[in-house]
């Protein structure tokens, strides 16, 4: 959406936003779970299917377009980004959603990301983060962990992963969050996403059940989803467990080390305990947010980061619009520019 | 052509010499000394004196390369007369020596009998031991076969611009200005243009526009005393007998430019324009840069890939997409190039082609990317191939490039090189209404004969419809996955591939029905040998084929701007000729094509040294084929 013509809200439903083309993800790939969450998020957001474009990479994720009932292009390895960029110059009415894998966005595509970031063109990025290579059977991906046995790390991978929200918030990102699969948070970190203006990213957890099965079990497992998830939410405490997992517990800044620190939290006096009041306007912590390492501290989840600024599109066209004030698009004329001579004759001048 | 080296003494005191119908200038200093502007600035004053003329700027590519060395040397070459001119001449009458790199790489093209204007002033120990000489050129006698006309430019510049108060460093940089008034008096030239260019060059610094007024005055007036005593005289060359209408000088670059607003104008679209800077390309984006009010976007891309996959994405949303590179460049663009082809949406991809492979010779040029452009991506992906055969010839050929990729929904490769990018012609403004429009037609309702939409149903040219994203109603999906062939689903059947392969590749052949037929360029159809060729050559080819036609040679030019697909009779009429003979800036790249697409027994005359070839390398291979 753009705020320079604001769209109507479109009446829709979520059968509305399916397409007859027959899914071809593996059965139980998250995939699907995060295809229901979007085809869900749209009718909800007004979304028109006319005005809606999809655009994708490759991989198993970038076969998304295929399933949703809008206009979409499947394009190459990694470039979707600066598909998506020459879509937006061309019409910035229309509203695009980016879909990306970890292989797609942060290996072969790492640049474009970067680059759609930095520059804040008015799209949500959705990457999907199986920590693997789907389609190509196994492989290890630039986020695998360390030691993750593959068909070509037979000996466990020996390259450090990636971050990707770290990444997008060191590329220039305004807006970064994080969810999985199956939570059921998706759809309104989605909306999130959508009612940003410029580039959203958001990573997705999605568990690639046939290369890297669980591999999220961690922290989406149901026994311990409470202490090891933190939900941030703009203005409310930064609080994650509870007395029945084991305490309830905290994100606090030390101060010393300049920090964050898990504390605990006695009788719900989480002010007591230092404990950190989300702001999403709040560079700072958002940094720390998306490179707190998991283990020591929960994964940090939700809308990490918010804050909007003009968007690349809107100041392009306007900069156009401006040079062509007052100008006339006379072709004759510009052809004609600069010095010129004529040679007489009888045949009439062009111009 | 009668041209000043026919007498050996033309230009330098022969008694009764009629006047040259040619000239060939070349202007040599190192890479700071303004020996581009100073060019470019003779060329426009060649223009407004109605001569016809071509020029040939020959530079290094670092930008500012250690002064006073041999790879630092910058070369501007023109050629202008009473005559049609088609080459920026083989060998220079006059060669302009700034120091003594720019004598020692130069000298050797210059005609025997031929003049050296040289600056005595940068002649010292240092810059003689740079340029590798041991004694100074001028005492050794190794210049004897030229006219020499040396003296200290150097310091009849800072004499003349010392009323001004410059330091001594921008003093001396206006003996281009200074050398510039020399040489326009030499041809007989009004100094006011250049004087009115100084003035608005100059607007906020007064000073250094009135010191290189004076610089550009002293050697004027320096002509007219040198040439009551010394070799120098002044020429007058008669304007050419062109068509009536108004004219202006304009580089391939330029021309390419114009040409996409123009071939966008026809399309009735906005005009998209993806690039990333690149030698000798980038001159397109930074001079659509600045046409805005036409309707045009330019993007800046981070890279090759992004800079078409910009302006595929930009085509997808209604708009007419462009890119344009280098080799290197294009190379990078392969892969997106397959996406445009099998997704079938318009885009034109302009290659400035360079010397490779790889980096090769950034600021040389080339027509070795010809395979890469007919055959050099992944799977059975044709697309149509022009190529531009002069600068003025880019405006006309970036717009056939428009209209085939609007017509047939098919990405389009228009080729020049890195000569015709940076080269100046004349050229006669066109009349845009005389070129028919091509509006682009975009579907608006469902196409099926059940009411279903088919974004891959095909029209009586094999061209699909163009669907732009956001059309009310006709979501559909597109990628680079083999597709069904109605409906555009991803399809992977053996009989969807088989057809719609079959129809990629019927789609682009047709557009041989949509392009003249070839005619020849010069001399008869049929004989006993034709010269076959096809970009930036016309020139060389174009004169050698008259010169041996009037020698009564049985030869004739054909130039071939459609390479792929190629024009329908082509082999008919290549089979009416004993021999047929191709010179190309390759190793035999259209000389292959040629032969694959008729079994003629093309020979190869190949030249791969950077540099345009000249009319004579061109007549001997002529004559020997003949002989």
């Amino acid at each position: 959406m753009n705020d320079m013509t604001p769209i109507a809200k479109f009446q829709t439903t979520m059968k509305d936003w399916e397409t007859d083309q027959e899914v071809r993800w593996c059965p139980g790939c998250g995939d699907y779970a995060i295809l229901k969450a979007v085809q869900r998020t749209l009718p909800e957001i007004g979304a028109d299917p006319s005005k809606t474009v999809f655009v994708s990479g490759i991989g198993c994720s970038s076969r998304f377009p295929y399933y949703v009932e809008s206009y979409g292009f499947h394009t190459i390895h990694g470039r979707a980004p600066a598909f998506a960029t020459g879509i937006k110059l061309a019409n910035p009415e229309l509203d695009v959603w980016l879909v990306t894998g970890d292989g797609d966005g942060m290996s072969i595509g790492g640049n474009h990301t970067m680059h759609i970031l930095r520059r804040n063109v008015n799209t949500q990025i959705l990457l999907f983060n199986n920590e693997i290579y789907g389609l190509t059977k196994g492989q290890y991906s630039p986020t695998s962990r360390l030691g993750t046995n593959s068909p070509t790390s037979p000996l466990g991978s020996v390259d450090r992963p990636a971050l990707p929200c770290a990444f997008a918030l060191g590329a220039g990102g305004r807006f970064i969050a994080r969810a999985y699969d199956v939570s059921k948070d998706l759809g309104s970190v989605l909306k999130a996403a959508h009612a940003h203006q410029g580039a959203a990213f958001v990573e997705i957890f999605q568990n690639c059940i046939v290369y890297n099965k669980d591999r999220f079990d961690d922290f989406t497992a149901k026994g311990v989803a409470d202490q090891n998830q933190l939900w941030v939410k703009d203005g409310e405490p930064m609080l994650f467990g509870s007395v029945k997992s084991g305490g309830v517990k905290g994100i606090a800044l030390d101060i010393e080390t300049l920090s964050l620190k898990v504390v605990d939290v006695v009788d719900g006096d989480w002010q007591a305990a230092g404990v950190i009041v989300h702001n999403v306007k709040n560079r700072a912590i958002a940094h720390m947010l998306v490179e707190m390492p998991f283990g020591p501290f929960p994964m940090a989840l939700g809308v990490i980061y918010d804050d909007p600024r003009p968007t690349y599109e809107q100041t392009t066209l306007e900069q156009d619009a401006k040079a062509r004030a007052g100008k006339e698009a006379n072709l004759a004329k510009l052809l004609g520019k600069g010095q010129t001579w004529t040679v007489s004759g009888t045949a009439a001048d062009p111009i | 052509m009668a041209t000043l080296a026919e007498g050996p003494d033309a230009l330098t005191g022969g008694k009764e010499t009629p006047a040259p119908e040619a000239v060939v200038v070349r202007f040599a200093g190192d890479s700071g000394d303004g020996m581009q502007l100073t060019g470019g600035q003779f060329t426009l004053s060649t223009a407004l004196a109605g001569n016809d003329l071509a020029t040939f700027p020959d530079f290094p590519a670092e930008i500012r390369a250690p002064q006073g060395t041999l790879f630092g040397v910058s070369a501007f070459q023109i050629n202008f007369g009473s005559t049609d001119i088609d080459t920026a001449g083989d060998q220079p009458d006059v060669l302009v020596a700034m120091n003594p790199a720019a004598l020692k790489t130069n000298v050797g093209a210059l005609k025997a009998g031929g003049l050296i204007i040289a600056d005595t002033g940068e002649f010292n120990k240092r810059n003689l031991e740079k340029a590798k000489y041991d004694v100074s050129p001028f005492d050794d006698g190794s210049l004897e076969k030229w006219q020499v006309l040396a003296f200290d430019i150097s310091a009849l510049t800072l004499e003349a611009v010392k009323p001004f108060g410059l330091g001594n460093k921008e003093a001396l940089r206006c003996k281009n200005m200074w050398t510039l008034g020399l040489a326009l008096w030499m041809f007989d030239r009004d100094r006011q243009p250049l004087i009115d260019w100084l003035n608005a060059k100059f607007a906020k610094n007064k000073v250094l526009a009135d010191a290189n007024i004076a610089a550009l005055n002293a050697g004027h007036a320096y002509g007219e005393t040198a040439e009551i005593a010394g070799p120098l005289k002044q020429y007058h060359i008669a304007p050419v007998e062109s068509e009536p209408g108004l004219y202006r000088t304009v580089t391939g670059a330029e021309a390419i430019s114009l040409g996409l607003v123009a071939g966008a104008q026809l399309a009735e679209l906005p005009l998209f324009f993806g690039g990333y800077p690149i030698t000798p390309a980038s001159a397109i984006l930074h001079n659509l840069a600045r046409l805005k009010e036409f309707g045009v976007t330019t993007f800046q891309a981070e890279d090759e890939i992004a800079a078409i996959a910009s302006a595929i994405g930009a085509s997808y949303a209604g708009q007419l997409g462009v890119t344009s590179s280098s080799g290197p460049g294009i190379a990078l663009k392969g892969e997106a190039m397959g996406l445009a082809i099998i997704t079938e949406l318009p885009l034109v991809i302009v290659n400035s082609q360079r010397g490779g492979p790889s980096t090769g010779l950034p600021t040389k040029t080339e027509q070795s990317d010809l395979y890469q452009a007919v055959y050099g991506r992944n799977g059975d992906a044709p697309m149509p191939v022009i190529a531009a055969r002069s600068a003025s010839d880019c405006f006309e050929c970036a717009i056939e490039a428009c209209r085939i990729a609007v017509e047939y929904m098919t990405p389009v490769m228009l080729l020049t090189d890195g000569y015709i990018a940076n080269a100046a012609e004349p050229w006669k403004v066109p009349d845009p209404a005389s070129f028919t429009p091509f509006p682009a037609k975009f579907l608006e309702e469902k196409n099926g004969p059940n009411g279903e939409l088919l974004p891959f149903a095909r029209d009586e040219k094999g061209a699909r419809p163009w669907i732009k994203a956001g059309t009310p109603g006709l979501m559909h999906r597109i990628g680079g996955i083999e597709k069904n062939p109605g409906t555009g689903n991803i399809d992977y059947s053996p009989a969807s591939h088989q057809l719609m392969t079959d129809a990629r590749r019927a789609k682009v052949d047709g557009v041989a029905n949509s392009i003249p037929q070839q005619e020849v360029t010069l001399g008869e159809a049929g004989g006993k040998l034709a010269v076959v060729g096809w970009g930036s050559t016309y020139g060389p080819i174009h004169q050698a084929v008259r010169r041996a036609r009037r020698k009564g040679l049985d030869v004739a030019h054909i130039h071939v701007r459609h390479i792929w697909p190629l024009p329908t009779n082509l082999g008919d009429l290549l089979k009416g000729y004993d021999k047929v003979l191709v010179p190309e800036m390759n190793t035999g790249q259209f000389k292959t094509v040629l032969r694959d697409q008729y079994l003629v027994d093309a020979k190869p005359l190949n030249k791969t040294s950077g540099q345009p070839f000249t009319i004579a390398e061109i007549e001997a291979a002529i004559e020997a084929a003949l002989a």
